[in-house]
C-alpha cells in the first residue's frame, strides 16, 4: 500500500474537469486508490465522490492506492496534479 | 472529525421544529471556539459560588432562573462568580427566551473571548432540540461509497465496483417513481445507537449523478422535487457484483445475511449482475420482500415451511394406507372390482 500527501495546486480546486480527469486516470489502473480530505475518504474512480469532496486551492489530499499496480497508479496520480491538471503553465 | 465551532452551531440548517433561531449578541471572536462535548449545562451552581465538577467544557444554558440571578448580582454590584465563571475556557453561553444579558455580564464575557447566543426559544425546548442536534453531528460517521435510493419506503444503498452499473441501476429506480438520497459518496452516520442515517455527502451541491455516456445529470430537475430525498435510514445493502460463474449464489434465501455498518448490522444480499438481468427489478422486489419480513412474513421460509408441511402430510396419509395392507390406488381397484 502507498500513502501520500498530494497538494491541489490549480487555482480553481477540484472543479468537474479536474475531477473527470483523476478519474479517467484512476480507471487505467486495477489497485483501489482512495483520496482522503480531513477524515472523509472517497474512492478516486467516483466522480461525484471527488467533486463531493470539495478540494479547493491548496488543500492537502491524502492519496491511499493499493494493488498490484500500485506504484505507477500513485505516480500517475501525482503527476496529474504537479501539472495542475494542465489548466495553468506549471 | 472536523472541529465543530460555535459558528458552525449558528449556521445549523434545521428546519421548523428543529430550529435553534441563534443569533450572535456579542463576543464574535469567539465564533471560532471549538465545542469538544455534546452536552450542555446550567450554571446555576456555579453562578451561586459553587466550582466543583462545574462542567465549563459544555454549552452553559441561561435560563430565566439564571438570568434573574445575574441580574440580582448586577444589583448588588458583586461579579466575583461571574468573574470566576469566565476564567475557564467556556466555548459559549445561550440566553434562552430571548432574554439579554447584564452589562456587566457581556463585559466579562467578551473580555474573555466567550460568545453570547440568544434564542427566543424557552429553555426546556432549546434543550431538547440542541441535545437532538448535537447528538446527531457528534454521532459517528462514515463515507462510503454507493448509491442510496429509497424504494417504496426502504433505504436501499447500492454497493458495487466502479463501472458495475450501480447509478444507472439507481436512475432506472427513478425514473419508475422511487427516490434518489444520494449519488457515489453516502454520509451515513449512526444515530440513536442502532439507526444508520444515509445523506448526500454534500447538500450544497443538491441531487447529481454521474452515469456513464451523459455526463452530470441533475435528478431534481428531470425527474421532479419528487425524486429526490435528503436523508433516509439505511434499511437494505445490496451489492452488485459481475456474475461470476465458479460462484455460488444464494437460491433459497432462507437465511438472514447481514453486513455491519459503524457496527449496526443491516440485512445484506449479494446480486450478480450480468447483460440482460434486470437489476432494479431485482431491488424493487427485494425491497418489497424486506417490507414482508418487517411485517412478519418471510417469504423462503414460509415456503419451506409449506413444503415440509405436505412431505410430512402426504408420508402420514402412506403410512396410513401401508397399515391397512392397502395401498391408495388399490383401494379403487377392488371397489371397481365389486362394482364389476
Amino acid at each position: 500500500m502507498i500513502e501520500k500527501d498530494i497538494t491541489v495546486t490549480n487555482r480553481a480546486g477540484i472543479h468537474a474537469r479536474p475531477a473527470a480527469m483523476i478519474v479517467q486516470t484512476a480507471s487505467r489502473f486495477e489497485s483501489k486508490i482512495m483520496l482522503g480530505k480531513d477524515n472523509e475518504e472517497i474512492n478516486a474512480k467516483s466522480i461525484m465522490g471527488i467533486i463531493t469532496l470539495g478540494a479547493g486551492y491548496d488543500t492537502v489530499l491524502k492519496m491511499r492506492v493499493e494493488g498490484s499496480d500500485e506504484q505507477e497508479a500513485a505516480d500517475a496520480l501525482a503527476a496529474l496534479f504537479e501539472k495542475r491538471f494542465q489548466e495553468e503553465s506549471a | 472529525m472536523k472541529k465543530f465551532t460555535v459558528l458552525d452551531l449558528l449556521s445549523l440548517d434545521l428546519k421548523e421544529h428543529n430550529a435553534l433561531d441563534l443569533v450572535c449578541i456579542g463576543g464574535r471572536p469567539g465564533l471560532s471556539n471549538e465545542i469538544r462535548i455534546p452536552d450542555l449545562n446550567r450554571p446555576g451552581l456555579a453562578l451561586g459560588g459553587f466550582y466543583d465538577k462545574f462542567g465549563f467544557d459544555r454549552i452553559q444554558i441561561f435560563g430565566r432562573g439564571e438570568t434573574a440571578f445575574i441580574r440580582k448580582l448586577a444589583s448588588e454590584d458583586k461579579t466575583e462568580t461571574i468573574d470566576e465563571i469566565f476564567k475557564r475556557d467556556i466555548p459559549c453561553v445561550i440566553f434562552t427566551h430571548g432574554l439579554d444579558p447584564t452589562d456587566d455580564f457581556r463585559r466579562i464575557a467578551e473580555g474573555a473571548d466567550c460568545p453570547i447566543l440568544q434564542t427566543d426559544l424557552p429553555s426546556s425546548e432549546f434543550s431538547s432540540r440542541l441535545m437532538r442536534a448535537l447528538s446527531n453531528i457528534f454521532a459517528p460517521h462514515e463515507m462510503i461509497h454507493g448509491v442510496l435510493v429509497e424504494v417504496f419506503g426502504i433505504g436501499v444503498i447500492i454497493l458495487g465496483d466502479s463501472g458495475v452499473g450501480k447509478s444507472e441501476a439507481a436512475l432506472e429506480l427513478v425514473e419508475r417513481g422511487h427516490r434518489l438520497v444520494a449519488d457515489d459518496a453516502v454520509d451515513i452516520s449512526c444515530v440513536a445507537g442502532n439507526i444508520l442515517l444515509g445523506a448526500g455527502a454534500n447538500r450544497a451541491l443538491g441531487h447529481h449523478m454521474e452515469i456513464r455516456g451523459l455526463g452530470i445529470i441533475n435528478v431534481t430537475h428531470l425527474f421532479g422535487v419528487g425524486s429526490i430525498r435528503d436523508s433516509k435510514q439505511i434499511q437494505l445493502i445490496v451489492e452488485l457484483e459481475q456474475w461470476d460463474s465458479n460462484k455460488e449464489y444464494d437460491r433459497i434465501g432462507a437465511e438472514e445475511r447481514t453486513r455491519d455498518i459503524l457496527g449496526v448490522s443491516i440485512p445484506y444480499l449479494q446480486v450478480p449482475v450480468k447483460p440482460g438481468r434486470n437489476v432494479p427489478i431485482i431491488i424493487e422486489t427485494a425491497a418489497m420482500n424486506e417490507r414482508l419480513k418487517k411485517m412478519g412474513y418471510f417469504s423462503a421460509r414460509e415456503f419451506n415451511q409449506s413444503v415440509l408441511k405436505w412431505l410430512e402430510s402426504e408420508h402420514a396419509r402412506s403410512a396410513y394406507f401401508q397399515n391397512n395392507g392397502l395401498l391408495h390406488r388399490d383401494v379403487r381397484s377392488e371397489i371397481d372390482q365389486d362394482e364389476a
